[in-house]
């Protein structure tokens, strides 16, 4: 018997955990007018993105997954949004690095780090009311406190884990076999509350839900009771450095509803709204840190 | 501005917490670098370009073993660190 396969038969591997990639320009703007263009590239350990900003404005953006190293990750994100609006590198005035890759960024004239990006970007699209952040990036878990300017006050993070962050969001996905979108909304199609698992560690998590399916818990009950989880732990986080109104969420976990609300529910205060992409709130930071540091080399 | 060092495990809250404004213009001539044994303080320029107190990164993810022989539970009735910086920068959660 023939027990070769053919590669056409071979079964799809699907990619659960793929979330979307996205490539934005304002076409509003035409940034050939401008006086000063500044670049942020945040180039995390699971996603990198590259955002434009002109004369201080948001201008462009793209945010795709993290390659095999930081140079070319920070190159593919910025030539991603580059070639969408027509601009060259020579064009660019100012780049920020930030990120757990900052300093690896070839063509940045600065590296600062993810934390006070982020609170800058957060002031940007939440406005001078943000107080309280939360960033939940693909590997580490950020609190921040910052002033109305988007300076921090107050920091934590934790980095220890992958527990409560992107990755294990990703293997969850994976494990269920059902797309990283609809995790969240589906965390909420269940019949009776359910009970955080009781270790958001990725490797501990995995063999729980899977125990859990075994147990006769439905796969929504066991994302459900994976997205408690992670919202208890960074709910803990939080209580740490205090939850002050103006609460915003940075990060993919915030397009997760199932993570979002749960926090929202256990704070007992709801996260400010935006219509930027919360992936790229430290991108964005760091391009507004550029546009202040060239405008004061402008008018030195 | 306060910057927490550390984390959270099964076993407690490990965090030191470092009152930056206090490290601008410093008043103990920088005596957190030297008093701790285990030399886990380093200056650096932040983000906002004063030059303040740290916790080295490797330690921040071992502070409870790396800060046990300093401990009451060894003997120490205060901590070196905290002794040290007498601005009172330095706070531990544990
Ligand atoms: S921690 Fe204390 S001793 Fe060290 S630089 Fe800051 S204020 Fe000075
Ligand atoms: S308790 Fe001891 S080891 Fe820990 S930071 Fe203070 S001086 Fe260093």
């Amino acid at each position: 018997m023939n027990a070769e396969v053919k590669a056409d038969t071979l079964p799809e591997k699907k990619e659960f955990w793929r979330w979307q990639e996205n490539v934005w320009v304002d076409e509003s703007k035409d940034w050939k007018s401008a006086k000063i263009i500044t670049c942020g590239i945040d180039v995390g350990s699971v996603s990198s993105q590259a955002v434009l900003v002109v004369d201080g404005e948001l201008y462009g953006y793209n945010s795709m997954r993290t390659g095999n190293n930081s140079p070319d990750s920070a190159k593919n994100a910025l030539a991603g949004v580059m070639d969408k609006c027509g601009m060259k590198l020579e064009d660019i005035h100012f780049v920020v690095g930030t990120g757990y890759g900052r300093v690896n960024v070839p063509f940045a004239h600065k590296a600062i780090t993810e934390i006070a990006c982020h609170a800058r970007g957060a002031n940007y699209m939440g406005g001078n009311g943000v107080r309280t952040i939360l960033d939940m990036g693909g590997q580490d878990c950020k609190a921040i406190h910052c002033d109305d300017k988007g300076k921090v006050t107050n920091f934590l993070m934790n980095d220890k884990c992958a527990a409560g962050t992107g990755r294990g969001m990703e293997v969850i996905s994976d494990l269920m076999q059902i797309p990283i979108a609809e995790l969240g909304p589906r965390s909420f199609d269940i019949d009776s509350d359910v009970e955080a698992v009781s270790s958001v560690c990725v490797v501990f998590a995995k063999s729980e839900a899977l125990g859990l399916l075994k147990a006769g818990y439905t796969k929504n009950k066991v994302i459900a009771a994976y997205c408690q989880a992670m919202a208890e732990r960074v709910v803990s986080l939080l209580e740490r450095i205090g939850v002050e109104e103006g609460f915003f969420i940075t990060g993919g976990i915030a397009k997760n509803p199932g993570v979002v609300k749960r926090i929202e529910k256990l704070l007992g205060i709801k996260a400010m709204d935006t219509k930027i992409d919360s992936q790229i709130a430290g991108a964005l930071g760091a391009a507004l840190f550029g546009y202040t540091l060239q405008s004061k080399k402008a008018a030195a | 501005m306060i910057a927490n060092y550390g984390y959270k495990d099964g076993s407690g809250e490990y965090y030191i917490s470092i009152d930056t404004d206090k490290c601008i213009g410093c008043t103990a001539d920088r005596a957190c670098l030297t008093a701790c044994p285990k030399l886990m303080f380093e200056i650096i320029t932040d983000d906002y370009d004063d030059e303040v107190a740290w916790v080295k990164k490797p330690n921040c993810r071992t502070l409870a073993y790396d800060c046990a022989d300093c401990k009451p539970s060894a003997g120490y009735t205060s901590l070196p660190c905290m002794t040290a910086c007498t601005p009172g920068a330095i706070k531990h959660s544990w």
